[in-house]
């Protein structure tokens, strides 16, 4: 045992330094990914005399108080942009999956005329950017009186062509058999959907998901075009509005404390999903 | 019976088609005709004529031709700067067995976060103000440099801090695909080259860049196109009115024609988007010729 | 080149649970005349692929030394081993031609050993020729046949004339007509160039087939090494003679009692070994039906195949895996007397086992 254990140091030991040099790299990025995400939660519970008072920041605190937070709370209207933004991320996911569903399996499992024209469409529609036809959108949903509501904020983010694609492809993997098996045995196409593609497909359906929900949860550029009343901020224009004008600008445990509010909820969500998480990633998102 | 197929087909489609009709084809045509309605009133929606006006506008509009400059330069530094700071890290990681997990999941966090708020993270660490000179200045000072204000400072200071953060908000998504394009290379391969007395360095230029093209490529790509639309991170950095900063994007500037102070003007915030999907699809087109030599498809 | 292994082992510490130690190769001793193809048998699991990389240097051996000739390669790294080596998947590289990939191991080479371009290219050529794809030499790996894809890699491991040559699973990847043909090729190749080569399988008839010489190996220890045929005769214990041959030997139990060697309560043989209780390996072949035969079975059925005939019948003291399996000469008479059926059995074709550690009595 010994001398396996040793011959597998001694071919380990040829590498060290290269080993250390390795663990030097990886351990410096993961310090500085890390340090931002320190650097605020510890800030967030030093209090504000203190703060102010430490002309060299200190790099832990002895006495964490919660003052910040409450005043996060109080001070702006944090719990509100927190409301609307797990309105808005709830809504817009859910319209979005029964959109995406139903289009993936017209695509992938009745046959209509002009099906693959649409879907042709469709795919070629994947290569606009968004920037593009958000000129128009804006002045669409101002016209139609729909600024400074939920329904101005959702509507334009309901679709995603990019996911009908993902999930059309994945509901195409499912043999024809099972689907003539249903069909023998009476059962509608939308029971079929129902009961045999969402089931079979869910790793994919939990996936897209997980995807849309980050990035409702993040999205800034449409609410702040189509939203100027407070009452209606999602949580990355609360934080542009505490930034510029909120807690008098000089608090920043306060903002910080705000921060780490806002960002706990998807961080709490990366954590318990995070292979999920990055195996869908990998198979084709891309950020923003 | 087919009638009843092609009737529910479109029936399932209906929601799908809508949308996208409404928010994604008649915005694309709109698009085009919006950039070519010379003085549009967003008020009365009317206009005096139709030509390219508002195109030779925002071509001589100062503040398009510097949102123009910092866009290229955002993306020049960044984009290979981040996909070869992506490919020492995955193949450092690949090269590990113990604690890859654990180093993989750190190096993703930053992709789930919120760009605002962690940019406001970032702002302070390096701010300078009338308390602290700001923990990044404090490092600096510590090894004899004075100094610098970051965010309201030199030009060049701001375009520091504004590639540093893009590297570090983009480069989850570039660790991702590069580990598991390297993991997915056949360990036979590097096998039969040390058999074969290969050196490291031709190893990785001889037999892993070429496996790992594609998603090298397709990196580069995206890399591009999300560096050039640059918006929300700059505005994280820099406040809201990037005019004023010095600092502004392209797609900041469509938006702030659309909206806000500056804002009023769709036709102009029309042009410009239209200028930068020119920019992006001839680099896109340019990478794809190049790639066509370069890239190694299975 | 002559291959020594000395007391070769390799052992793991398994990766399910850190304090068991897996030993995948066991005190191996054995030397390879130079010049021999020889095949490394086994089923799956069985070490081959770990013996092939110890030789080949991929892997460290913990203990034990191996030589080439009369050098001791034991510490060398694999690039100084002068081996070539052919995957089982290949190992082709995928974006680049055929010339290339056989060219790639003679770009490696620095200093006072760098080729010139017009060497290399006639290196090349000539590895290509052996093999026979200097028709193909532009493709890209993707456009050829399995086949091709596997002289490919024989070729780039042959290029720069190494004195071993080691193929892992040569034919595994192949459909049953090419095995066929890839099988005499390599037979072939090796003749013409003299490389000594070691291929591991787990499919004996393809080793039987082609080796000068076969080791059998089972769970980290080499069971036999010998000519094929001479292993097959002779098989040195109850694995080796159950591992080779199809259809397979039929196994009975049985005891020598004064002399006789007996199944249930029919005397088969005589034979001079001790008294003990024994197991008996009966090859298809060694049967011969007669109907004052000694030896009784329950008649099954008759199968015919071809050109062979084959008996299939019971008996109760059989512990193979299936029925008793009987190849008979087709003109032979077959007397079925109530469902019981008489052979005497080839004395060279019956090996007596111990029971007691599976060894050849």
């Amino acid at each position: 045992m010994d001398k396996i254990k040793e011959l597998e140091r001694k071919s380990r030991a040829r590498n060290t330094a290269w080993t250390v040099a390795v663990f030097a790299l990886l351990v410096l990025w993961a310090v500085i990914v890390l340090f931002p995400f320190y650097w605020m939660l510890l800030t967030s519970v030093k209090s504000y005399a203190s703060y102010n008072a430490e002309y060299v920041p200190k790099f832990f605190t002895l006495s964490p108080t919660i003052e910040n937070y409450v005043q996060a709370f109080t001070a702006v209207p944090l719990a509100k942009y927190f409301v609307n933004t797990i309105i808005f991320t709830i809504v817009t996911t859910g319209l979005m999956l029964i959109i995406v569903v139903l289009s993936a399996f017209a695509f992938s499992r009745l046959e209509f005329k002009g099906k693959n024209l649409v879907f042709t469409l469709f795919l070629s529609l994947m290569m606009i950017p968004n920037e593009l036809v958000i000129i128009t959108n804006f002045v669409t949903i101002t016209n139609a009186g729909l600024r400074n509501s939920f329904a101005g904020l959702i509507l334009p983010s309901v679709t995603s062509v990019f996911y009908i694609y993902l999930l059309k492809e994945n509901f195409e993997q499912i043999p024809d058999e099972l689907y003539k098996a249903a069909k023998v045995d009476g059962t509608s196409d939308f029971k079929y959907l129902w009961k045999v593609m969402i089931p079979i497909c869910r790793p994919t359906i939990v996936t897209v998901v997980i995807l849309k929900v980050i990035e409702c949860w993040n999205s800034y550029v449409w609410p702040r075009l189509i939203t100027d009343d407070e009452n209606y901020f999602l949580v990355s224009n609360g934080i542009q509005t505490i930034r510029e004008s909120g807690f008098g600008r000089e608090n920043i445990p306060a903002m910080m404390a705000a921060v780490v509010v806002i960002s706990v909820p998807l961080i709490i969500l990366f954590l318990i999903f995070h292979k999920k998480i990055m195996e869908g990633v990998s198979r084709g998102g891309t950020k923003g | 019976m087919y009638n009843r197929n092609n009737l529910k087909g479109w029936l399932y489609l209906l929601p799908a088609l809508a949308f996208v009709v409404v928010f994604m084809v008649y915005p694309l045509i709109d698009v085009f005709i919006y950039s070519f309605e010379e003085s549009y009133n967003f008020a009365s929606q009317t206009y005096t004529g139709i030509g390219l006006y508002n195109y030779s506008y925002i071509l001589h509009d100062p503040y398009f031709l510097q949102a123009v400059k910092n866009t290229f330069i955002l993306v020049i530094i960044t984009v290979p700067l981040s996909t070869g700071i992506a490919l020492l890290i995955s193949l450092a990681l690949n090269s590990i067995k113990k604690l890859k997990d654990l180093f993989q999941t750190v190096f993703f966090l930053p992709y789930v976060t919120n760009t605002l708020a962690v940019g406001l993270v970032f702002m302070i660490l390096f701010k300078k103000t009338a308390y602290s000179e700001g923990l990044i200045n404090l490092l600096l000072n510590s090894i004899g440099i004075s100094s610098i204000d970051f965010i309201e400072g030199p030009y060049w200071a701001k375009m520091f801090v504004l590639c540093f953060y893009t590297v570090w908000v983009v480069l989850p998504f570039k660790i991702l695909i590069l580990t598991s394009a390297l993991a997915s290379v056949n360990k036979d391969y590097y096998n039969v080259a040390r058999i074969d007395g290969t050196s490291k360095l031709r190893i990785f230029t001889r037999i892993t860049l070429p496996m790992i093209s594609p998603s090298l490529f397709y990196l580069i790509i995206t890399g591009f196109i999300g560096a050039f639309k640059a918006y929300s991170d700059v505005v994280a950095l820099f406040g809201t009115d990037l005019n004023a900063a010095g600092m502004n994007t392209i797609v900041g500037y469509v938006y702030d024609m659309l909206y806000g102070n500056s804002g009023g003007y769709p036709s102009f915030a029309s042009a410009a988007a239209l200028v930068l999907f020119a920019i992006v699809l001839t680099i896109t087109v340019i990478n794809l010729l190049v790639s066509r030599k370069n890239v190694h498809y299975q | 080149m002559k291959i020594v292994l000395e007391h070769l082992t390799k052992q793991f510490i398994s990766r399910h649970n850190s304090s068991e130690i897996v030993t995948a190769v066991d005190d191996f001793n054995f030397e390879i005349p130079d010049g021999k193809l020889v095949g490394l048998l086994g089923p799956s699991g069985c070490g081959k692929s770990t013996t092939l990389n110890l030789i080949c240097g991929l892997e460290v051996p913990t203990e034990g030394k191996i030589y080439f000739g009369d050098l001791d390669v034991t510490d060398l790294p694999p690039e100084n081993r002068g081996v070539g080596m052919v995957f089982q998947n290949y190992a082709l590289y995928p974006h680049l031609t055929v010339r290339q990939n056989i060219m790639f191991p003679l770009e490696n080479l620095k200093g006072e050993q760098k080729l010139s371009k017009e060497v290399m290219n006639e290196k090349v050529l000539e590895a290509a020729r052996l093999v026979q794809i200097d028709t193909l030499m532009e493709r890209k790996p993707s456009e050829l046949s399995g086949g091709q894809q596997q002289r490919v890699a024989i070729a780039r491991a042959l290029v720069k004339t190494p004195g071993v040559l080691l193929l892992d699973e040569p034919l595994s990847n192949l459909d049953a007509r090419l095995r066929l043909q890839t099988r005499e090729q390599i037979r072939r190749i090796q003749k013409e160039t003299g490389i000594t080569t070691i291929f591991v399988t787990h499919d004996q008839e393809e080793a039987m087939s082609i080796s000068d010489l076969i080791i059998v190996m089972k769970e980290g220890m080499m069971q036999q090494m010998g000519k094929p045929q001479e292993v097959y005769n002779h098989p040195a214990n109850l694995f080796v003679a159950k591992f080779l041959g199809t259809p397979a030997i039929n196994v009975f139990e049985g005891k020598i009692l004064n002399h006789k060697v007996y199944i249930g309560e029919d005397m088969i043989l005589d034979t001079d070994a001790e008294d003990q209780e024994i197991y008996i390996g009966i090859r298809p072949e060694g049967f011969i039906p007669d109907k004052n035969g000694s030896f009784r079975c329950r008649f099954d059925r008759i199968e015919t195949t071809g050109r062979d005939t084959s008996i299939v019948c019971h008996n109760d003291s059989c512990i193979s895996d299936s029925d008793i399996r009987v190849i008979v000469d087709s003109d032979d008479e077959i007397n079925n007397d109530n469902g019981i059926i008489r052979f005497n059995l080839k004395a060279n074709k019956t090996h007596l086992f111990s029971k007691k550690d599976e060894k050849v009595i």
